[in-house]
């Protein structure tokens, strides 16, 4: 089971880092043959990821972290909220990912902010990408706020450590109960024999 | 003249301005310094002159037979290429003439590189959706590649108005249709139409690493021998690439990086050092030319077409005419040896007018019922 977690938290420490490392554990917990969970640091590869846009082609170290994500059973993608949605590193790199990569992969979404205000960027904004990359998104998004660090639950809704718990349930889930996959990042090299493109075009008689 | 690998030089026509001067060519200084590189690269003694196809600014070559037509009339050796003809949004029909007609005046030195644009705004510019582009590349080269070997054509299609006892004229020349090069930066089909028909696939293998055109030309020399053509080795693979030189490497890097970093394809992006780590370009001296292209072969096997790209970033017409002697001095005469050593002799010599000639005329003592 490969497991990829990617985080586009910008400080280090970071918060977003915090919270995928918390749902990863949790998720984690719940797969008994899970190996340790490859975590992906987009600021690392802020340069690289630029540098797609303009050269039109991704570098090694990126092409290899494209094809981890390509070929993995599942992921959890945490980003911070500016400016009401996610932040720009966060979207530019699934914008470098071939549009098939992450067709009927599970995914857990989850962000990060100053406020409880923005939680809904999730539903608003991480979930139609995500229903655009055609990636089957776990019912339950995460969003922690600085004060839910803190133990802002009250008696009426759930604590972060509760929302963790049930999104790890929810991707646990659909990751045990699905066939595996043998994915490739080289399916493009599949061909239509020639015939078969011209006998396509011919026109209906 | 026997040449186991053409070299030459591509162009995109792209007027841009020097980034060190400032200064922009014009249009008829662009055109202009298009033709004196082709002649240049005959006088060096390279083998192929191609530019590209485009329609719209900042590019000015929009109409390549007529700017071959003219190089043709004023060489004598060199070899006049395409690279590429837009066989999506030009009429299939215009292309069999234009090229047959070429191929007349230039006594058979023509072949050509069909491509399909990478533009959008040309598609619907010459009433076609660009969501089609792969089935107008099958269709109208379906349709090209009859109307050069059939004398009288009954044809009917998706994309153009039908024909009915049409004739290209002129016939190609000696019955000989010019040869035909299939260039793709990523689609498979286009690989697999090229191996369909027997015709070369070329590589652009500038600006994206090799690993991703090593899988595009593995597959067009497996197709090739499933089609059944010759084996693998035998396909006809050409390759780009891009240089620039001088006899000293550090001269070349200074000399060419303000170019590189504001260049309108890969500019304000990774360094010089990254880009030539991840793609085949290479700035240095003429050796470092000459051991980066002779690992080509390594990567892709013996190919036949060896083109560089040299005129663009805003270069100076003075340094790109500098660069294709250094080219034609000293590096083309050693790759010509380098290549020809351990190449196996079932690997076919770069097509020609004549050997095509040659194999038509064979063929056709062989085997007298086949038309």
């Amino acid at each position: 089971m490969k497991l990829v977690v990617i985080t586009a938290g910008l400080t280090q420490p970071s918060s977003t880092r915090l919270l995928a490392d918390r749902l990863a554990e949790a998720v984690g917990r719940r797969l008994s043959e899970a190996g340790k969970p490859r975590v992906i640091e987009l600021r690392e590869l802020a340069v690289d990821i630029a540098n797609v846009f303009v050269t039109g082609f991704p570098n090694g170290r990126l092409r290899e972290v494209i094809e981890a994500v390509t070929e993995a059973d599942g992921l959890i993608v945490v980003t911070p909220i500016f400016s009401g949605s996610y932040s720009g590193l966060f979207k530019s790199f699934f914008d470098v990912l071939d549009n098939t990569a992450l067709a009927g992969k599970p995914v857990l979404v989850a962000a990060t902010g100053g406020t409880a205000r923005h939680s809904l960027a999730l539903e608003h904004a991480l979930r139609p990408l995500f229903a655009y990359l055609r990636a089957v998104v776990v019912p339950t998004a995460v969003y922690a706020a600085t004060e839910d660090w803190g133990g802002a639950q009250d008696p009426f809704t759930d604590g972060l450590g509760e929302r963790i718990e049930r999104a790890a349930e929810e991707l646990a889930d659909l990751l045990l109960r699905r066939a595996p996959q043998a994915r490739t990042a080289r399916e493009e090299d599949e061909v239509v024999p020639f015939e078969q493109q011209l006998a396509a075009l011919r026109p209906p008689h | 003249m026997v040449t186991k690998v053409q070299f030459g030089i591509f162009s995109v026509g792209d007027v841009t301005t020097d980034p060190t001067t400032g200064r922009t060519p014009t249009e008829h200084e662009r055109i202009k310094a298009m033709v004196t590189i082709a002649l240049k690269a005959e006088e060096a003694g390279l083998d192929v002159f191609a530019t590209g196809e485009h329609h719209n600014p900042p590019f000015v070559p929009s109409s390549p037979t007529t700017m071959l037509g003219y190089i043709a009339a004023r060489t004598e050796r060199l070899i006049l290429s395409t690279a590429t003809t837009l066989i999506t949004t030009n009429d299939p029909v215009k292309i069999a003439e234009d090229f047959a007609m070429l191929q007349h005046l230039a006594d058979g030195r023509v072949d050509l590189m069909m491509g399909r644009g990478n533009t959008g705004p040309v598609y619907p510019w010459f009433g076609q959706d660009i969501r089609q582009g792969i089935p107008l590349a099958i269709e109208n080269y379906a349709l090209l590649h009859r109307l050069w070997r059939e004398d009288v054509v009954d044809w009917e299609g998706r994309f153009r108005t039908p024909l009915q006892g049409f004739t290209s004229t002129p016939r190609p020349l000696d019955g000989v249709p010019p040869f035909v090069w299939h260039g793709s930066i990523r689609s498979p089909e286009i690989a697999e139409q090229a191996a369909y028909y027997g015709d070369g696939f070329f590589a652009n293998n500038i600006f994206w690493p090799k690993e991703h055109f090593q899988r595009l030309i593995g597959l067009y020399r497996q197709r090739y021998a499933h089609y059944g053509h010759g084996t693998p080795e035998q396909a006809i693979v050409g390759l780009g690439g891009q240089v620039f030189m001088r006899k000293n490497s550090q001269d070349a890097v200074r000399e060419f990086r303000p170019y590189f970093d504001v260049a309108p394809v890969y500019g304000h992006g990774p360094s010089l050092e990254e880009f030539m780590a991840e793609t085949p370009l290479t700035v240095g001296s003429p050796q470092q030319v000459i051991d980066r292209t002779l690992q080509f072969r390594d990567y892709f096997g013996d190919y036949q077409r060896q083109l560089f790209l040299m005129d663009h970033a805003g270069l100076p017409l003075k340094t790109v005419l500098e660069q294709i002697d250094l080219l034609g001095e000293e590096v083309v005469p050693v790759l010509r040896a380098e290549f020809a050593k351990g190449r196996p002799a079932e690997v076919p010599d770069a097509p020609t007018h004549a050997s095509l000639l040659a194999a038509k005329t064979a063929s056709a003592a062989t085997e007298p019922v086949d038309a």
